[in-house]
């Protein structure tokens, strides 16, 4: 009797599995590649000056970037999404902060956190770049001296509001053709 | 105490110490270039002041000597904490006895001047720079160095362009000249 009962179950659900319903959802590939990608932006935290102190406040728990999925900030650029570049980068560090730039795979985005990192701030001398844009592409700016944590969320929430609106699987098609 | 180890010094080398100052309490004593190295020496090892605090130096720009080399120097022994300054000048094409077998700190700050000034020192083993990167062409720490710095290109290694000046920084020169002259947007001497 009970086996008779689940053999007739086991043909019911290769019609139609009725516990799927609801767990389906429509979407384009665009739409889902780029909600999983801003929701999990691992930062590569480039701390070179007082920014650095704004952006540890920003993952502690008052602020807690955690909400935002950006929480995962370890020193290791083969495995980071975003570089934050909070501080003062002098031309001598220029180079160590573009060679990890260079490490980080595609996609990858950047955020200039603060004055300095943006336009070189108020250190116009003979040591400090005047601004990362002149090394690495730039997606975010966020102004202040230092900024604090609530404008670095607020410009984490406009790079995600960038990456939500880019065609990813256009791009990655577009690059393994030329590839 | 300060007075003593001056009057210790002046006895023992005599013409070697051409002038002292004291300025609230403070110390210095200008010797000649020469001696310079003997006198530090003596400080450290029979005077007891074990603690070089720093090295810096001056550029008297458009005056010759052009180079005047500030050590200063703090014991620590005996709870003495006596200070003293030395100074010495140099010509612009003339080297510095380099201290760094006496007090081993000295070396890193004689790195600095050499990097930041461009005095070189004699017997100073490991003579690098220690800010800037190796091989840049200039010393930025000169009077004749525009604040804004100048261009140079190092490719694979690094490069530096010129600061934009607009909205300052704002360099003050003591002149009684209008503010235009006082403090210039950048000030380019080449």
């Amino acid at each position: 009797m009970s086996e008779e009962i689940t053999s007739e179950r086991i043909q019911q659900h290769a019609a139609y599995d009725s516990k799927v319903e609801g767990n389906i959802i429509f979407t384009q590939v665009d739409t889902a590649i780029n909600w999983m990608r801003k929701n999990s932006l691992w930062p590569m935290p480039m701390g070179l000056a007082c920014c650095a102190i704004e952006l540890m406040g920003s993952a502690s728990s008052r602020f807690d970037i955690a909400r935002f999925g950006a929480e995962v900030m370890r020193f290791s650029p083969r495995q980071a999404d975003v570089m934050i570049v909070a501080g003062t980068v002098t031309y001598k560090m220029a180079l160590a902060v573009k060679r990890v730039w260079d490490q980080m795979p595609e996609p990858k985005w950047c955020i200039a956190m603060g004055a300095c990192a943006s336009s070189g701030g108020m250190y116009r001398s003979y040591a400090v770049l005047q601004g990362i844009d002149n090394l690495i592409p730039v997606d975010v700016y966020v102004s202040g001296c230092p900024p604090r944590p609530e404008a670095l969320l607020e410009g984490l929430m406009k790079l995600q509001d960038k990456i939500a609106d880019s065609e990813s699987g256009k791009e990655q098609f577009q690059a393994e053709k030329t590839a | 105490m300060s007075e003593k180890s001056i009057s210790t010094l002046q006895d023992r080398f005599g013409e070697s110490v051409l002038d002292t100052v004291e300025f609230r309490g403070e110390h210095t004593l200008v010797v000649k270039a020469a001696d310079a190295k003997t006198i530090l020496a003596y400080c450290r090892d029979e005077l007891a002041f074990d603690y070089l605090v720093d090295i810096s130096s001056l550029d008297n720009f458009g005056e010759e000597p052009r180079w005047t080399m500030v050590y200063e120097l703090y014991t620590m022994a005996n709870g003495a904490n006596e200070h003293l300054r030395i100074k010495f000048d140099l010509n612009e094409s003339e080297k510095a006895d380099s201290v760094s077998d006496v007090w081993k700190t000295a070396a890193w700050h004689e790195r600095e001047i050499y990097d930041m000034m461009g005095i070189e020192f004699n017997g100073l083993e490991d003579h690098r720079r220690i800010l800037m990167w190796e091989g840049y062409p200039y010393f930025p720490l000169r009077k004749d160095f525009p604040l804004a710095g100048r261009p140079s290109e190092m490719p694979d290694v690094a490069f530096t362009d010129k600061a934009p000046l607009e909205g300052g920084p704002f360099v003050t020169s003591p002149t009684s000249a209008s503010t235009v002259h006082r403090e210039p947007r950048s000030r380019e001497i080449d």
